[in-house]
């Protein structure tokens, strides 16, 4: 066995061509599990976890910036991004529902150390980062010595814990729309006035504790004001995360998206109901398909009152 | 196949010679450098007692590769009392009756000090949040609570 440390994203890359058969190590909460239960037995180690151009997120074209309108642009987020990161004010303020979903993951210790490169690698159908990231189309930035690509976060899960990930290469970062809700109505919500953008959503997750716990059925809902649509990602109920799409489509135009009249009850109901039927869980060690079918509608009606129910 | 190479930790360089690569920090910290303060127990970062700092920020050690941690900066439970004076967080735990058996104390005096240094005057929520990692089957952790809001009284006295 032998482990390399890299240092820059070009560095890392030249170690994966010349080392065929390295794994990337990221954060390590999930692979070292797995080497220290000899689950894994990694030939080559390629540690990215170092390496400086994965680290950090920003806003790029259009600034959520001064103004009367909402500038939407595009927040990318570097592959070694930790969850404890995720946390970061600033941040939250951009993209809510990623917040309150890496707040979920494990204990400070393993917020600290985990990635959401880490987290697109495993591609655990209970990943906690890919129901927002789904909701929103995340594009997934790979690359390797030969160049770089980047593809749809539908594209790049193509099982439980598969990936189109090729040899060679590493996961850069993950690229989402800037969805955030106008400045005049974010100016008029108790959040801040200060004249940012301020991204509207909610992450949900049901587990069997509050802290340290994988997900039985986890529901990220994001409010998407530049196309007025609420797009929905569902976790832990599916092989791979879910899009309820005909629900995102039916509950959309029935929202007032200027908050100024309520939310019609039975078209709360019929939502739930909706996302309910995008979902196709299974039975397992965790929990139940009917119980999860049932709290996934739930934490959809939870999810966009708590959106739109209230300025 | 066995490698050298060098570790800095608690403030020193320490090399580690004929180690598999495949060994965590936690294992090279207990078996390969007598440092056995760290607590091995989960091995799947659980439970928490093998709680260090990299670089000033706490992980389980039992999540790090070793031969990764290379040119980091790594501080174990030894470094709190380095000539057996117990720092304020290992004095209170003793005196709170924190301590039962004592296997999860060195993680919690870790994630502790961690909390203590960034929120001084944390609530409880904020406390049950930070040692939510640690995992305790002694003492119900009401103490523990007690401990952590005796030193934050202190250390706000001592200022």
């Amino acid at each position: 066995m032998n482990v390399k440390v890299a240092r820059t994203l070009s560095e890392a890359c030249e170690m994966l061509a010349e080392n065929p058969e390295a794994e990337v190590l990221a954060g390590g909460t999930d692979f070292m599990v797995e080497v220290n239960y000899r689950h894994r037995s990694p030939k080559a180690v390629v540690a990215i976890n170092g390496v400086r151009e994965l680290a950090g997120w920003r806003v790029e074209d259009g600034k959520a910036g001064a103004g009367d309108t909402a500038r939407y642009g595009t927040l990318w987020i570097g592959a070694n991004l930790t969850y404890t990161e995720m946390a970061n004010p600033d941040f939250a303020r951009l993209l809510p529902a990623l917040t309150q979903a890496a707040r979920t993951v494990g204990s400070p210790q393993i917020r600290n150390a985990g990635t959401i490169g880490g987290n697109l690698g495993t591609a655990s159908p209970a990943g906690d980062t890919l129901p927002a990231l789904a909701a929103l189309d995340a594009k997934v930035s790979l690359c390797s010595a030969e160049g770089s690509r980047e593809m749809a976060l539908s594209d790049f899960i193509t099982g439980p814990k598969q990936t189109a990930l090729q040899q060679g290469e590493i996961i850069e970062g993950v690229r989402v729309p800037l969805a955030a809700m106008p400045v005049r109505a974010a100016a008029e919500g108790k959040n801040e006035g200060n004249g940012s953008a301020i991204g509207r959503g909610e992450f949900l997750k049901v587990g069997t504790r509050n802290a340290m716990v994988i997900s039985v059925a986890g529901l990220a809902l994001i409010a998407r004001h530049d196309i007025q649509r609420v797009c929905v990602g569902l976790g832990s109920v599916a092989a791979v995360p879910v899009r309820p799409t005909e629900a995102e489509e039916w509950i959309s135009p029935r929202l007032d998206w200027q908050q100024r009249s309520p939310l019609d009850p039975s078209d709360v109901e019929t939502f739930g109901d909706m996302v309910a039927q995008a979902a196709s869980p299974i039975d397992d060690h965790r929990s139940t398909a009917v119980y999860r079918s049932h709290a996934i509608g739930v934490m959809a009606k939870r999810a966009l009152v708590r959106t739109f129910g209230s300025n | 196949m066995s490698e050298h190479y060098q570790l800095r930790v608690n403030g020193e360089n320490r090399p580690v010679n004929d180690a598999w690569l495949g060994e965590s920090l936690l294992y090279v910290l207990r078996e390969r450098l007598g440092l056995a303060g760290t607590k091995n127990a989960c091995e799947q970062g659980e439970c928490g007692s093998c709680s260090v700092l990299i670089d000033g920020v706490l992980v389980c050690s039992c999540l790090v590769l070793a031969a990764s941690a290379i040119d980091r900066e790594i501080s174990t439970v030894e470094s709190l009392a380095p000539d057996g004076d117990l720092s304020d967080v290992q004095q209170a735990f003793v005196e709170a009756g924190a301590v039962q058996c004592g296997f999860c104390t060195p993680g919690l005096i870790m994630t502790v000090h961690d909390l203590l240094d960034q929120n001084p005057s944390p609530t409880d929520l904020e406390v049950r949040e930070a040692i939510s990692g640690n995992l305790c089957r002694c003492t119900g952790y009401v103490r523990i609570f007690d401990a952590v809001q005796q030193v934050a009284a202190n250390r706000e006295e001592d200022n």
